[in-house]
């Protein structure tokens, strides 16, 4: 537990729950990141990528006032970075939602849908992980 | 203003807002999240405070929001309609948490990330774009 970090990740968390709660009272929809980026590929609606160019700006301009800036991670195998994308993009459409829409978002509306797709990513991911790291040792 | 444009601009505000929150917790760090995941090493438990602030914050003012009867620049609320827990969705959250630890991002942090001209990000990123036609080629319900 030496990595942990309450505080911001608190206020972060609670940054993240603000957004989803302007973004549904001023416009009505759910900020699901995943499923906000599988309509801005099919329908190509403005809001969309605009809400998608918010999300790196705003982390950009964090990143660049607030040192120590995170440093990418660097020497992690591409191809399973690529591996990881396709299965994320597939994964979300099928289950339409991800952290956000289903976790954040689908949680807040107590959604039982979305509580069931939270649990089972959880899940998975810790099952991932164990047998990335533990059995086949990739680390970055 | 016209809605359509005050939509537009909520949309990059909200999106602000949430690069922001996904910085200043770490959530664009793919290792603060795989050390969330990773329940067998160093385990991490700031994602769950990270979940816990956000729904904390939705949870509560979602209850205010929802009670109006439309959002203040669009006709109606735009809510999931699905509500089946069913196979389709269990086999998709499967599919998205395997790689979400495979890789350490998931859509949001890996969109964030782009802006700290990480390399992978734009690599996830790209995967993540394959997987959302690979989708609509393949996986997709027939109609």
């Amino acid at each position: 537990m030496a990595n942990f970090t309450p505080v911001s990740a608190l206020i972060g968390g609670a940054l993240i729950g603000l957004s989803a709660s302007l973004l549904l009272w001023f416009t009505g929809r759910i900020a699901g990141v995943s499923g906000i980026m599988h309509g801005a590929l099919r329908e190509r609606g403005t809001w969309r990528w605009l809400f998608i160019a918010g999300l790196a700006g705003g982390a950009g301009a964090w990143l660049w006032l607030a040192p120590p800036a995170f440093v990418p991670r660097s020497g992690f195998p591409l191809p399973l970075v690529l591996l990881a994308g396709v299965l994320v993009g597939f994964g979300t459409a099928q289950s339409g939602g991800c952290t956000s829409g289903h976790g954040v978002c689908g949680i807040s509306r107590l959604s039982v849908r979305s509580i069931a797709a939270t649990l089972t990513f959880m899940i998975a991911g810790m099952a991932s992980v164990f047998v990335v790291r533990h059995l086949f040792g990739v680390a970055s | 203003m016209r809605h359509a444009t005050a939509r537009n601009a909520s949309a990059l505000a909200a999106g602000l807002l949430f690069g922001l929150g996904l910085a200043v917790s770490q959530m664009v760090n793919p290792e603060k999240v795989l050390g969330f995941l990773d329940v067998a090493g160093n385990w991490d438990p700031s994602l769950a405070l990270v979940m816990g602030g956000a729904v904390g914050a939705a949870m509560l003012a979602f209850r205010f929001v929802l009670k109006r009867k439309q959002p203040l620049f669009d006709g109606e609320f735009h809510l999931p309609r699905l509500t089946k827990v069913d196979l389709r969705l269990l086999v998709g959250s499967a599919i998205f948490g395997v790689g979400w630890g495979i890789g350490g991002y998931c859509p949001g942090p890996g969109i964030a990330a782009l802006s700290a001209g990480s390399v992978e990000a734009l690599v996830f990123v790209a995967g993540m774009a394959l997987g959302s036609f690979l989708y609509r080629r393949l996986g997709a319900p027939r109609s």
